[in-house]
C-alpha cells in the first residue's frame, strides 16, 4: 500500500510541479455513527482513506464521527468548512438540511450529501443504487431457501429501504415462484442487541435466508448459531459466521469520492445528483462463500454481469403494486428520479408499508 | 497523621472554591489522559477549552449551546434546593419539542405574528404538563420522584419518534422520519447577523436571572431555601410543602420545555429524532457546578458548552475520539462531589498516631 | 400461532430478560440497603467492554466473565467511596458514573470495535431439557443464564429467610435504628453496592459475551434504566424481579415477532410499554396504604452519616 502511495506521488512530482507546490486539497467528512461501526459510517471512512492513498500529499482528510443528526450537525460542518476544507462529504439522510444551511453561507466550497434530495449550486448529491445488490441478494435467496421463506430485518420504511425490499423480493420470485418473505422492521439502523432479536423472531417463523438492511453483522452471527444463512450488508461481514455467510453487499464510496476530488482539482465539479452501483464499482460483492452450490455461484455472476453491463434493470416494467396497480409500466425502466419516490409494495408481498 | 475532622461551620470558601479545584483536578486528568494517548496536553487543551472561544463564530454556537442546558438547569437548580429530585429535564424538554412542533406545523402555512409565541407557550405548557404527571403521583401516591421522572424521559422519547415516524412526518419528505420545516413565521428570530445565537439563548439567561430573583428577594424563595436545608424547620414554620413541590417543578417544567422549543424552532428549524444529545441530563451536571444557584449555573452552562464544543474541536484538528468528552464530564462531577466534602470537612495535621 | 412458535418466543423472552435480571438483582441488593445507584448503564458498559477485551485476548469467554465482574466491582467501588464516605449526592454521584463510563467503555473499546469472539455455547441440561415446553424454554440455554436462576433462588433465600436478609433489610428501612443495634451500616451498604456492581458487570459481559457476541459502543441501550423501573415494576421482591425481567424481555421482543406474522402495530409505541406499565405498578403499589410493605426501602437514596449521631 505504501508502495502504491509512493509511486502516486512520485507520480505527481513527474507530472505535475505546479500542483505539488500547491497547497494539498482539504476534505472533511461527517460520519453519523462510529468509524467503528463495521457498517455505513465505517465504510465511508474506508473511502476516506482510499482517498488518501490514492492521492497521498495531494489531499488532506478530515473526519468527525457520532455526529448527532440535530443542532450539534450545522456547527460540525461549519467548523469544516472554516477549517479551509475545499469539499466536505455530509453522509447521512439527516445531515441534509443543516448542510443545504450551510452551503449556502460558503458558496466556495463544495459540498456533497449522501442520500438525499436537496440540491443546490454548491451542493451534490450521490446515491448508492444498493436496490441492485439487493436483487441479486434475493435470487440467491430464492434458490437457497428451502423453507420458501427468506427474511429481510428493514431499518425505518423510508423510499431506499422499500426500493431494496422489492428488488429482493423480485429477484427471490424470478427463480422461485413460491417463494414467501417475511419483513421486520427493527427501527434502527444500527443496535446489535436489537439485530440479534429480529433475526431470531424471523427464524423462529421459518425464516432460513435473511437479508438485512441495518448494519452489524450481528443477524449474521445470529444465523451461524442456527445453521441457517444470511447475506452481510454494507462491509464485508464474512468473518462473523464463516458458514453462514453468502456473500456481503459492499458499498465501495472510494471510487467516487477520488472521482468527486479529482473534479475539484481538475475545476470541473458541478453539482449533481449521482446514482452509482455496480456498474461504478460502487458496490461490489465481497467474499462469496465457496461452499454454495455451482448452480447458485452462476446465477450471481450472470446477474451480476447483466446488471453491470446495465443489460438489465431491475425496475423495469411491467410492475404492479400489491393492491393491483400499475407501478411500473410496460417497456419502462424507473428514472433515478423515480426511484426516489417508490413508496408502494410490488404484487405479491402481503404486508403493509408501516406509517 | 492527616485525619479528617466535621467543621463546626460549613466553609463558604469551600463552596466556591470546589468547582475551581474540581476543574483543576479534571485538567490534570486530562493532561495525564491526552499524554497516555500520545497527544500533546496542552495543544488538546487549548484545543477543548480555549479554541471554542477563539472567534466570534465559535463564541456565539458555545452560546447557542449553552441555552438549553441553562434553561433546563436553572429549573433543576430550585428542585434540588427544595429537595424535589427531577431527573427528568430531558422528558421535559423532549416533551417542549414535541408539543411546540405539532403548534408550528398547525401554523406552517400561517405569516401570523402570534404563530411564534403560541408555537412557544405550546412548548411551554407541555414541558409543565409533562413535570406536573410525575409530581401529581408523588403527591398524591407517593410514588419516587427520581424513578417515576426517569420513567417520563424514555416515555417521552418514544413519544417523540414515533410522533416524527408517523403524524408529524412531511407528507413531502420521500418517508425520511423528520417533519417539514417551519414556517418563518415560527422561527425564533436570530439576534445577531451572521450567528445562531437566538431568541432562546436569551430567554435562558433572563431565566436565570428570574430565578435568582426568586430565590433572593421572595418570600417563595425563602421558603424553598428553608426548606431545602431545613425540612422539619420549614414544616415547623407552616411552609406547604405540596405549593413548594408544585411551583419548582412547574417552573423547572416550563424551561425545560422552553428549552425544546427552542432548539426545534431555532437551531434547527424542524422536528427531528434527536433534539437533544441529553441535555437534560448533562444540565444536572451544570446544576451542580453551578452551586444549585441560578447564577452559578451561567458559568456552569458556559463550561459544560465549551467543552462539548471543544470535542468537536478535538477531533475535528487533533482526531481525539469523542467519547473524551463524557469522560471528563464524568471525572468533573466526580472529583466535584469529592471536593464537596471539604466544605463540611477538613483536613487537620496532628503530631499523634491515630490509635 | 402454533406451540413451536410460542416455545421459539419464550425461549428468546428468558434469553432478553437475562441480562436485565442480573443488573436487576444487583440493583435491588442495593436498594435494599438504601443505596439508588443510577450507574448501572455505565458499570454495565464498562462490565461488557472489558469481558470483551479479556474474552478476545485470552480466548476464554469464562475469564472475560470474570474480568467484567471485576471491572463493575471496581467501577461500583467509585460510588460507594463518594457516597457512602464522602456523603456525596446519590443521584448525582449515580449519574456522574454512567456518563463516565459510557464515555470511559468507548474509549477503550475501539480496538476490538468489529472483532467477534467465540462465546458461551448452549448446554442442554440432560432429562430437565426433555421435558416438553418448559425443557426448551428454560433448559436450553447457556451457563450464564443458568448462574442467573441459580442466583435469584440464591437471593430469594438470603433476603427472605437469613439474618443476612435482615440486616439487609435493618439498613435500608432505618440505618440510625441498625446503628444502634450495632449493625455496621456503611460496611453493609459497601457490601451491597458491590454487589450491585458485580453483577451489573456480568449483565454487561453477557451482552458483549453472549447475546451479540461482540462489542460496540453504548451496546446495551438503555438496559441499565429498564433495569431500574425493573426493580420498582417487582416492588424490591426478589422472585418477581425474575418474571418481570422475562415480562420486560418479552416486551422487547413482540413487536418483531408481531410484525413477522404480519401484524402491523407501532414499533416506539410498543418500546414505552415497560416504562408506562412500572409508573402503572408504582401508582397501584404506593396508593394502597395498607401494602406499605411494598414500598420502596424507606431510606432509599438518604445518605447515612455515622458521625451525625447523637
Amino acid at each position: 500500500m505504501k508502495l502504491k502511495s509512493l509511486l502516486v506521488s512520485l507520480g505527481l512530482l513527474a507530472g505535475a510541479s505546479i500542483a505539488q507546490a500547491e497547497e494539498p486539497l482539504k476534505v472533511g467528512f461527517v460520519y453519523v455513527g462510529p468509524v467503528g461501526d463495521l457498517g455505513w459510517s465505517y465504510e465511508h471512512d474506508m473511502g476516506r482513506k482510499g482517498l488518501e492513498e490514492y492521492f497521498g500529499d495531494k489531499v488532506k482528510t478530515t473526519y468527525v464521527e457520532n455526529v448527532p443528526e440535530g443542532a450539534d450537525a450545522e456547527r460540525v460542518i461549519t467548523q469544516l468548512a472554516k477549517a479551509g476544507n475545499d469539499l466536505i462529504f455530509t453522509t447521512s439522510f439527516g445531515f441534509m438540511n443543516p448542510t443545504v444551511k450551510v452551503a449556502k453561507r460558503f458558496p466556495k466550497v463544495k459540498f456533497e450529501h449522501a442520500t438525499g434530495y436537496k440540491l443546490d449550486k454548491n451542493l451534490g448529491t450521490y446515491v448508492l443504487r444498493t436496490y441492485e445488490g439487493r436483487y441479486i441478494s434475493g435470487v440467491t435467496a430464492g434458490m437457497m431457501t428451502k423453507t420458501n421463506t427468506i427474511g429481510y430485518i428493514g431499518s425505518f420504511p423510508i423510499p431506499e429501504v422499500i426500493r431494496d425490499i422489492n428488488a429482493a423480493y423480485m429477484g427471490a420470485k424470478s427463480v422461485n415462484p413460491d417463494v414467501k418473505m417475511k419483513i421486520v422492521w427493527a427501527n434502527t439502523w444500527y443496535d446489535p442487541g436489537k439485530e440479534t432479536d429480529a433475526a431470531n423472531a424471523l427464524m423462529d417463523q421459518g425464516v432460513d435466508v435473511m437479508l438485512q438492511h441495518t448494519d452489524s453483522p450481528a443477524p449474521l452471527i445470529a444465523a451461524e448459531k442456527r445453521g441457517l444463512r444470511a447475506i452481510g450488508q454494507a462491509s464485508d461481514q464474512s468473518k462473523f459466521a464463516p458458514n453462514a455467510h453468502i456473500f456481503s453487499v459492499r458499498d465501495n464510496w472510494a471510487p467516487y469520492y477520488i472521482k468527486e476530488v479529482q473534479a475539484v482539482m481538475d475545476g470541473t465539479w458541478k453539482s449533481q445528483d449521482f446514482w452509482g452501483g455496480f456498474h461504478d464499482d460502487m458496490l461490489t460483492l465481497a467474499s462469496i462463500n465457496p461452499n454454495l452450490p455451482k448452480d447458485v455461484r452462476a446465477k450471481i455472476d450472470a446477474t451480476l454481469a447483466a446488471i453491470k453491463s446495465g443489460e438489465f434493470k431491475p425496475f423495469t416494467g411491467p410492475i404492479k403494486d400489491n393492491k393491483g396497480n400499475v407501478a411500473v409500466p410496460a417497456n419502462h425502466s424507473l428514472t433515478d428520479q423515480e426511484l426516489a419516490q417508490v413508496n408502494w409494495y410490488v404484487e405479491g408481498i402481503t404486508d403493509e408499508i408501516p406509517h | 497523621m492527616i485525619r479528617i475532622q466535621a467543621r463546626t461551620e460549613p466553609s463558604s470558601l469551600m463552596k466556591v472554591a470546589s468547582p475551581l479545584l474540581a476543574i483543576v483536578l479534571t485538567l490534570i486528568f486530562g493532561c495525564i489522559l491526552f499524554s497516555a494517548i500520545g497527544k500533546s496536553p496542552s495543544q488538546a487543551l487549548h484545543v477543548l477549552l480555549i479554541a471554542p472561544l477563539a472567534d466570534s463564530y465559535n463564541i456565539g454556537e458555545m452560546f447557542v449551546k449553552m441555552g438549553p442546558l441553562l434553561l433546563c438547569a436553572v429549573g433543576l437548580s430550585l428542585c434540588y434546593r427544595a429537595n424535589m429530585w427531577n431527573i427528568g429535564a430531558e422528558g421535559q424538554l423532549l416533551a417542549g419539542a414535541l408539543g411546540g412542533s405539532a403548534m408550528a406545523l398547525y401554523f406552517i402555512d400561517s405569516e401570523s405574528a402570534f404563530a411564534l409565541p403560541i408555537t412557544l407557550l405550546a412548548g411551554v405548557a407541555s414541558g409543565m404538563i409533562w413535570a406536573a404527571i410525575p409530581t401529581f403521583l408523588k403527591l398524591r401516591f407517593n410514588s419516587n420522584l427520581i424513578l417515576t421522572t426517569i420513567m417520563f424521559n424514555y416515555i417521552a422519547l418514544y413519544l417523540l419518534i414515533w410522533a416524527v415516524h408517523g403524524p408529524l412526518r412531511d407528507p413531502q419528505g420521500f418517508g425520511f422520519p423528520e417533519s417539514a420545516m417551519f414556517a418563518d413565521s415560527t422561527l425564533l428570530p436570530t439576534l445577531f447577523e451572521s450567528s445562531r445565537i437566538h431568541l432562546g439563548v436569551a430567554f435562558s439567561v433572563v431565566s436565570a436571572f428570574i430565578a435568582w430573583f426568586i430565590l433572593s428577594k421572595s418570600h417563595l424563595g425563602f421558603q424553598i431555601r428553608v426548606f431545602g436545608s431545613d425540612e422539619p424547620a420549614a414544616r415547623y414554620a407552616g411552609f406547604s410543602s405540596k405549593k413548594l413541590s408544585w411551583f419548582v417543578m412547574l417552573f423547572a417544567g416550563a424551561l425545560a420545555g422552553l428549552a425544546g422549543v427552542s432548539e426545534t424552532t431555532g437551531p434547527i428549524g424542524q422536528l427531528v429524532p434527536n433534539v437533544s444529545p441529553g441535555y437534560g441530563y448533562s444540565a444536572i451536571i451544570v446544576a451542580y457546578l453551578g452551586r444549585l444557584h441560578p447564577l452559578g449555573a451561567i458559568l456552569a452552562a458556559v463550561f459544560m458548552a465549551v467543552l462539548y464544543m471543544g470535542g468537536d474541536l478535538a477531533q475535528i484538528e487533533m482526531g481525539i475520539p469523542v467519547a473524551v468528552v463524557s469522560m471528563f464530564q464524568g471525572v468533573l462531577l466526580f472529583f466535584l462531589l469529592a471536593c464537596d466534602f471539604f466544605i463540611n470537612n477538613r483536613l487537620t495535621l496532628s503530631n499523634q498516631a491515630t490509635n | 400461532m402454533d406451540s413451536d412458535l410460542i416455545v421459539q418466543i419464550l425461549f428468546a423472552a428468558v434469553k432478553t430478560g437475562t441480562p436485565l435480571l442480573f443488573i436487576a438483582l444487583g440493583e435491588v441488593i442495593c436498594e435494599k440497603s438504601g443505596v439508588l445507584n443510577l450507574g448501572q448503564e455505565g458499570m454495565m458498559l464498562m462490565g461488557a467492554v472489558v469481558g470483551f477485551l479479556a474474552a478476545y485476548g485470552t480466548g476464554s469467554a469464562g475469564l472475560g466473565v470474570l474480568a467484567a465482574m471485576i471491572m463493575g466491582c471496581v467501577m461500583s467501588l467509585i460510588f460507594a467511596v463518594l457516597v457512602l464516605h464522602l456523603g456525596a449526592n446519590q443521584v448525582a454521584t449515580g449519574l456522574a458514573l454512567t456518563i463516565f463510563g459510557t464515555g470511559l467503555s468507548a474509549f477503550i473499546g475501539s480496538g476490538v470495535v468489529g472483532q467477534t469472539i467465540q462465546g458461551f455455547q448452549p448446554i442442554a441440561i440432560p432429562l430437565l431439557s426433555d421435558i416438553p415446553f418448559i425443557g426448551k424454554i428454560l433448559f436450553s440455554h447457556d451457563i450464564l443464564v443458568y448462574s442467573s436462576f441459580a442466583m435469584t433462588f440464591a437471593l430469594m433465600f438470603v433476603v427472605n429467610k437469613t439474618r443476612i436478609g435482615l440486616t439487609l433489610k435493618a439498613v435500608g428501612e432505618n440505618p440510625h435504628a441498625a446503628n444502634a443495634i450495632g449493625i455496621k451500616v456503611l460496611r453493609v451498604r459497601y457490601l451491597a453496592v458491590m454487589f450491585g456492581g458485580v453483577m451489573a458487570g456480568i449483565s454487561g459481559a453477557y451482552m458483549s459475551l453472549v447475546y451479540t457476541p461482540m462489542w460496540v459502543e453504548n451496546m446495551t441501550a438503555g438496559r441499565g434504566w429498564i433495569a431500574l423501573a425493573l426493580v420498582v415494576f417487582a416492588s424490591w421482591r426478589v422472585g418477581r424481579i425474575m418474571l418481570g425481567a422475562y415480562l420486560f424481555g418479552l416486551a422487547s421482543i413482540m413487536h418483531l415477532v408481531l410484525q413477522g406474522l404480519g401484524w402491523s402495530i407501532s414499533p416506539n409505541l410498543l418500546a414505552m410499554l415497560p416504562y408506562v406499565a412500572t409508573v402503572a405498578v408504582m401508582v397501584i403499589i404506593s396508593a394502597d396504604k395498607f401494602k406499605e410493605k411494598l414500598l420502596a426501602p424507606r431510606a432509599l437514596g438518604k445518605p447515612f452519616d455515622p458521625r451525625q449521631m447523637a
